[in-house]
């Protein structure tokens, strides 16, 4: 593999990076919504938000990307090839995230929800200052092993044509003739970064324990 | 969207089914053969660590942190370059296989940390041979008792064979793609597809249940 070889490689992996990385960002934030919204009861929303986690959760990735991109010229608004696989990612992460987010929701102690209402604190502030910084530490183990889940199943973006780390491997073949080096080379890269969300986890799961406590 | 597209779906249903009966040919295959390899490397593994079981252990670890299509790439892509030429339906078969033979070991692994020393000893004094052991005391507790975790895998499994239509294996979402290209209903073609894969979900996830009450029945679940 020469210099050009490796410069796609790492575009590849830049690609494959950053789109994961704003899916996540997004997925968690969005998915915290979703369990806190699916936690209040509201009759119809909890039950569209049930099946919404239900139906994504058992739908592949690949299926998932090519659904949207093909549905997105249907749309009056023309619709870039990213913004496809942001949103495809960030559906499917949201669906997972919020059910981390829920399972922290409903193991949380209730002596201390109402020692917050005993105190005089709102609903929004009790949220905010008693039960969100606690609820990170639990969940974090859980968010980052998504985390590295969501990584796996990128190489789906290729669907639309993204070059992605994956495919990249086939762009770098196309000159070279010589398949073998750059997957191994990819996959060394993919074990590089799912590695060390792997040992994040161990720390979080660490953090978590002492909580819990 | 009319109920004029809905019925082309219908009219090439055969094309739904076919697909539907790879994916879930590959879906079957996959997930027993990666669970019987699963409960193998793991009884690899018993006993006092020594290099090889060791580094067994490490290789399974880094199969776990690729993606699954990066594997189905090594096979397909990467292997003739050596000589090996495999055909998609080979190396689907394979790679899905020996990937999640990798999650199963690692999630029966963790439940046979759990059990107790003392049924090993007890075995031993009864005059178990370590197969029959593994295989008659062991297994059945390990797997009882992992059925929660088997859900995820077991979906796991279902949605990485969408990966293999990348390879030119024609299954469920192949034959979805290929229904909104040739008759141009991408709506319709993926939302049949995609409660397709819900369906199956839903009947794993009863399966699923219907062992967790058998494991409670048994005494072996945790709860």
């Amino acid at each position: 593999m020469d210099l050009n070889a490796w410069t796609t490689l790492f575009e590849g992996a830049w690609i494959t990076l950053w789109i994961s990385g704003v899916s996540i960002a997004l997925g968690i934030v969005a998915g915290f919504g979703v369990a806190v919204l699916r936690n209040a009861g509201i009759p119809f929303i909890s039950r569209a938000l049930y099946y919404y986690i239900s139906i994504i959760r058992a739908t592949p990735m690949v299926t998932l990307v090519l659904f949207l991109f093909v549905t997105a010229p249907l749309l009056p608004i023309d619709i870039d090839r990213w913004i496809v696989a942001v949103v495809a990612l960030t559906i499917n992460t949201t669906a997972f995230n919020a059910e981390i987010w829920r399972s922290a929701l409903a193991t949380f102690p209730r002596e201390q929800v109402e020692a917050a209402k005993a105190a005089g604190m709102t609903r929004r502030l009790m949220l905010r200052r008693i039960m969100l910084p606690q609820m990170v530490v639990t969940s974090l183990p859980g968010l980052v092993n998504e985390m590295s889940l969501l990584i796996k199943s990128s190489p789906a973006i290729a669907m639309v044509g993204l070059a992605d780390l994956t495919r990249a491997t086939n762009r770098i073949t196309a000159i070279t003739y010589e398949p073998l080096p750059p997957i191994l080379a990819a996959a060394v890269l993919y074990i590089l970064m799912i590695g060390a969300l792997v040992r994040l986890q161990r720390i979080a799961d660490k953090y978590a324990r002492r909580l819990a406590m | 969207m009319n109920w004029q597209d809905w019925l082309t779906v219908w009219v090439n249903i055969d094309r739904v089914a076919l697909g539907f009966g790879t994916t879930v040919l590959f879906f079957t295959v996959g997930t027993v053969t990666a669970f019987i390899g699963g409960c193998l490397l793991v009884y690899l593994m018993e006993g006092q660590p020594n290099f090889l079981k060791r580094s067994l252990r490490s290789a399974l670890d880094l199969l776990r942190t690729l993606p699954f299509l990066i594997v189905l790439y090594l096979l397909y892509y990467g292997l003739p370059q050596l000589g090996i030429r495999l055909s998609a339906w080979s190396a689907g078969m394979i790679a899905l296989s020996a990937y999640h033979a990798s999650y199963y070991a690692e999630i029966l692994r963790g439940a046979r940390v759990a059990l107790p020393q003392g049924q090993m000893e007890s075995a031993k004094a009864h005059g178990f041979t370590p197969f029959k052991m593994y295989y008659r005391i062991l297994l059945p507790q390990m797997v009882l008792r992992s059925g929660p975790l088997f859900g995820n895998q077991l979906v796991g499994c279902l949605k990485d064979t969408a990966f293999l239509s990348i390879i030119t294996i024609f299954e469920l979402t192949a034959a979805a793609n290929d229904l909104q290209q040739v008759h141009f209903i991408p709506m319709q073609a993926f939302i049949v597809v995609i409660a397709l894969y819900w369906c199956i979900s839903l009947i794993l996830e009863k399966a699923l249940r219907s062992m967790g009450s058998y494991a409670k029945h048994r005494g072996l679940s945790y709860e």
